[in-house]
Order: C-alpha cells, then sequence, then structure tokens
C-alpha cells in the first residue's frame, strides 16, 4: 500500500513542480537586474533582492491608474451580474409563466456562441451609441451574462418548490421570497459567480483591446501588454508588473478556492 | 387578476433588468453577425450588400486558410494532450492522497492566472538564445535546442505547450469531481469478483467517467478554437503566419483593417465550425457516454 501511495505521489509531485515552476521563476526574476534574470544556472534565490523594482514600475507606466480602471471595472461588472443574474433566475427556476421556456431557450442559445462571433456587431452597435473608448462599453458588455443567469438557476432548481409555495401560502410577495429565502439559501452560488466573474473581468483581454484606446482608460492587461511593448528590455521590471497583476486573483483564489470547485460542479456536471 | 397574467407579470419585472442588457447586447449582436457576413463595410464608406461574396474571397484568400488550418492544428494537439494530462492527474490524486487539496490548487492555478502575464513569462522562458528552457537544454546535451516562438516549425508547439499547461488543471478539477461521483461500492464488487486494477479502471471508472469526459470534450474543443490571448502576447500570429489562428485573423481584419463585412464572414464560418463540432459530439455522445441513472 505504502508503496502504490509512493508510485501516485511521484508523478504529481512532479506536475506539481511544472505547475510552479514558471511563477517562481518569474517572482524570482522580479527581483533580479536585468542582467541577471537569464544569467544560467538559475539563481532561485537573488543575492541581492531588487526590491526597487517594486517601486519603479508604479512610476515607469500608469500602473496605479491601471489597477484602479480594473477593480472599477471589476466591481461595478460584478454587482450588477450578481442582481440582474440572480433576479432573471429566480424567476426562470421558481415562477411558472407561459414563456418561460422559450425564452430561457435564447439564453441558453446564445452561451454557445463565443464573444469572439458577436465581437463585431456589438463594436458597431457600440460605436453608434458613441460609447467605444469607454468603460461603460464593457460593464454594458459584460454585466448581463447569460452564464449567470444558467448559474444561479441552476443552484435555484436544487431548492425545493415545496418551501418556495409555503413561503406564498404565508403571504409572503414573490420578491420577499427572492429576498428573504432564496438569497440566503444560494450564497455558495453567488460566492462562485462572484469569483468567475471577478476573474473573468480581472483577466479580460480581449474586450479592453477592442474598447479602450485610451492610455488613462486602460486596465491592467493593456497595461501589461504595453509595458512589453514599450520596454521589451526592462525584463525584471515586465516580471515585477506580471506578479503585481496576479496579485488579486492570487488572493480571492487562495480565499475562495471552495466555490471555484463547487461552481465547476454547479455549472458542469449537473448541466 | 388571472393566475397566468399575474405571474406574467412578477416574472417580467424579475427578468427586465438581466432582459433588456441581454436583448440588445447579446441577441440582436447575434443576429447582425449573420447579416453582416453578406455586407462589404469598411466602416467609412456605406455598407453595400455583397451576397456571397465574403464566403468567395474566404477561398481564394491564402491568410484565411492557414489560419482555418492552424486553428485545427492547435486544437488537435491541445485537446488530446490536455485530456490525457489531466485525466491522468485526476486519476493519481483520486487514490486517497491525504492532501488533494493543496495539489489541486496547485495544479487550478495556472487557469486562474491571468493569461497575458503568463504568456509574457512563458515568452521569456521559451528566448531562444538566452531562455532558462533552451539553456537547460544545451546543458543536457541538446546542442542546437528549437528555437520555439522564433521558429515557424516550433512556435504553434510552444503555444500548445503553454495552452496545455495552463488548462490541464480545470480539467482536472472536472474529473475530480467526476471520479468522486462513482459509487465506491462498485469497486468493492470488482474486487469481490477479482478484478485487476486494470479491469476496474477498463469497466468501472472509465465507462462511469464517459459523462464528465463529454462535458471536458466539448469545453476543451471550444476553447481551443477560441485561442487568441496567447497568440497575441507570445507570436502574434508569427513568425510569418506560422500560429495564425482564426480569432486572431477576424481580429485583424475586424479592428486593424476595418474589413467588418469580411471579418464577419469568418467569424460565421468560426461560428459554424464550431456549431458543427458540438452537435457532432451531442450525435456521437448516445454511442459512447453512459448514464448511472
Amino acid at each position: 500500500m505504502a508503496k502504490r501511495r509512493i508510485l501516485v505521489l511521484i508523478p504529481i509531485l512532479v506536475s506539481s513542480f511544472l505547475m510552479l515552476l514558471p511563477f517562481a521563476w518569474m517572482l524570482s526574476a522580479s527581483l533580479k537586474t536585468n542582467i541577471e534574470v537569464f544569467k544560467f544556472p538559475i539563481e532561485w534565490i537573488p543575492q541581492n533582492p531588487q526590491w526597487q523594482n517594486y517601486v519603479t514600475i508604479w512610476s515607469k507606466i500608469d500602473f496605479g491608474l491601471y489597477y484602479f480602471n480594473t477593480i472599477k471595472l471589476t466591481v461595478i461588472i460584478t454587482m450588477l451580474q450578481l442582481a440582474t443574474c440572480s433576479l432573471a433566475a429566480y424567476a426562470f427556476a421558481k415562477i411558472d409563466f407561459p414563456e418561460r421556456n422559450a425564452l430561457f431557450v435564447a439564453y441558453i442559445a446564445t452561451l454557445i456562441v463565443p464573444f469572439q462571433v458577436i465581437m463585431i456587431p456589438q463594436f458597431i452597435l457600440f460605436r453608434r451609441l458613441g460609447l467605444v473608448n469607454r468603460h461603460l462599453a464593457l460593464i454594458l458588455l459584460q454585466a448581463f451574462s447569460p452564464f449567470g443567469v444558467f448559474l444561479m438557476r441552476q443552484f435555484y432548481l436544487s431548492v425545493p418548490n415545496e418551501l418556495v409555495e409555503s413561503a406564498r401560502i404565508d403571504g409572503l410577495s414573490e420578491f420577499g421570497i427572492y429576498r428573504k429565502i432564496m438569497l440566503p439559501l444560494s450564497k455558495p452560488a453567488l460566492a462562485s459567480l462572484t469569483i468567475f466573474t471577478f476573474v473573468f473581468v480581472w483577466n479580460d483581454f480581449l474586450g479592453p483591446l477592442i474598447y479602450l484606446h485610451s492610455g488613462n482608460l486602460r486596465t491592467i492587461q493593456l497595461g501589461i501588454r504595453m509595458f512589453v511593448s514599450q520596454y521589451s528590455a526592462e525584463y525584471s521590471l515586465i516580471m515585477a508588473a506580471s506578479v503585481c497583476s496576479l496579485i488579486p486573483v492570487i488572493i480571492v483564489f487562495l480565499a475562495c478556492q471552495k466555490y471555484f470547485v463547487e461552481g465547476i460542479a454547479l455549472t458542469g456536471l449537473k448541466g | 387578476m388571472k393566475r397566468t397574467t399575474r405571474n406574467r407579470l412578477v416574472a417580467y419585472s424579475f427578468l427586465l433588468p438581466n432582459f433588456i442588457g441581454f436583448l440588445v447586447f447579446t441577441l440582436i449582436p447575434v443576429l447582425a453577425a449573420l447579416g453582416l457576413s453578406f455586407v462589404k463595410w469598411d466602416s467609412y464608406s456605406p455598407m453595400q450588400f455583397v451576397g456571397l461574396r465574403n464566403f468567395q474571397i474566404m477561398l481564394k484568400d491564402s491568410s484565411f486558410k492557414i489560419a482555418f488550418w492552424n486553428t485545427l492544428y492547435f486544437t488537435g494537439l491541445t485537446v488530446p494532450l490536455t485530456i490525457v494530462v489531466s485525466l491522468m492527474l485526476a486519476l493519481a490524486l483520486n487514490k486517497g492522497l491525504r492532501s488533494v487539496k493543496i495539489f489541486r490548487a496547485i495544479h487550478f492555478f495556472p487557469h486562474v492566472a491571468s493569461t497575458i502575464a503568463v504568456a509574457v513569462v512563458w515568452q521569456f522562458l521559451y528566448h531562444p538564445d538566452m531562455g532558462p528552457l533552451n539553456q537547460f537544454l544545451r546543458m543536457i546535451g541538446i546542442t542546437d535546442p528549437p528555437r520555439w516562438t522564433a521558429s515557424t516549425t516550433w512556435a504553434m508547439p510552444a503555444v500548445i505547450i503553454m495552452s496545455v499547461w495552463k488548462s490541464a488543471g480545470y480539467y482536472m478539477v472536472m474529473f475530480l469531481a467526476g471520479l468522486q461521483g462513482i459509487p465506491p461500492h462498485l469497486y468493492e464488487v470488482a474486487t469481490i469478483d477479482g478484478a485487476t486494477v486494470w479491469q476496474k479502471f477498463r469497466y468501472v471508472t472509465l465507462p462511469l467517467l464517459t459523462p464528465t469526459l463529454f462535458f471536458v470534450l466539448t469545453m476543451n474543443l471550444i476553447y481551443s478554437f477560441k485561442v487568441f490571448d496567447q497568440i497575441y502576447i507570445m507570436t502574434q500570429g508569427g513568425p510569418g503566419r506560422a500560429t495564425m489562428v482564426l480569432v486572431y485573423y477576424i481580429y485583424m481584419q475586424a479592428f486593424i483593417n476595418q474589413n467588418f463585412g469580411y471579418a464577419s464572414a469568418m467569424a460565421a464560418v468560426f461560428f459554424l465550425m464550431i456549431l458543427g463540432v458540438t452537435i457532432f459530439q451531442f450525435r456521437l455522445q448516445e454511442k459512447w457516454v453512459t448514464y448511472l441513472d
């Protein structure tokens, strides 16, 4: 038995090592001078760590502003998604109305249409509306995701109908049921949706690339891309900026790992 | 008020905030996407209906053909590699290791990390002369290692390796969930019947994992078709057109060259590819997917 454990453990350890290696290299490179970055054999822990790299990046480009922009977009989009998706999902899961199935099919059908297929008509629409090169474009684009409705509905379906029915008999309004019963019960699903949206918006690249042209609107991902093209030889600064761009995601990930996994199970396997 | 009317009113008031946004910014663009593929439009001169011309141009456009084949090349290698790696990892992790959570987190993290940041790191790792990967290869005696993203032959494999690395953990989590859903008593019965480890895998695990496998395969295919971020950062479709994939080419035609009509036609073809593969998958599903219920 012990022998088999080890047989299993070795490949897992090797692959864990490979998974972490690029991150370790990034962190190590971010604390070196540009000359030291590519020295071989790799000096994993720099003898003379260049902490000032983490100071320089904030003045070299408008990193603070990019951070702020990204946080702003992430917070607004996530809040709007939570509100609108959970409301719509309640109607789909717990209210019986004639067009329910037809409307839900429309939602599901667009779920399989990737953003890349509709990015052109969306862009033309937003240009007509005069919203290109404004954060509002991305907010409107991402705040009403059919995915969020789908995820919340899947969760609501698992709440017994009897619970809702008896609340109705007790005279609670539909909004009352949603607010007092469904929302408190659906905390895990709301948490999953929050995390998915947060990570998606934080990491989104193509959306900002299409819509945000002015320097003062850039998100952190665009900022890194710009940093790389403007200062391509500043290896250690580029790595320091990349580390900084990952930190919020690392924190959210470590704090809420459970909800990532639950969310995957919710949207995928119960399908 | 009649019950149906009342329900309808209540339902629509719940739906409205989301539905308006969904209608205007998703549903209408979906319908418009098709229409745009039949026009010629550079966004400066007026829109012009050209029928199937965009599709005819596509057939003669060598860049489109290259992008099409490159997308299949990327998908054809990324999907099977990712599935094999993630399934093996899940099987190993499912063997009752005490610290499953830590290993799961380590493998899942590359999926959560931004593709941009990660692609920048890999681009450095792949640097043909100074990069740690090639320095390592030279150290172990490979005098002439691949030039990775700088070589037309190796650029695509480089992007593929990075993509498998990034997403294997995500699918591993799905497989783990699937494995944990297999009732343990089936293994007990198999053990009593004297089944070997391989027989248990072949006749218990694998059949009961097919729903997960089906889901993973479908998702993974769609994700691979959509590859863009890592290409944009690591190779910009190059060297030459070696890593030019469909989404990258559509992006270039639409937002750099302002050929909105032509790009829309390609987007329509791109969508048909995804739709075709998905429908094919669902058709084939009956043949090999086993549901326990």
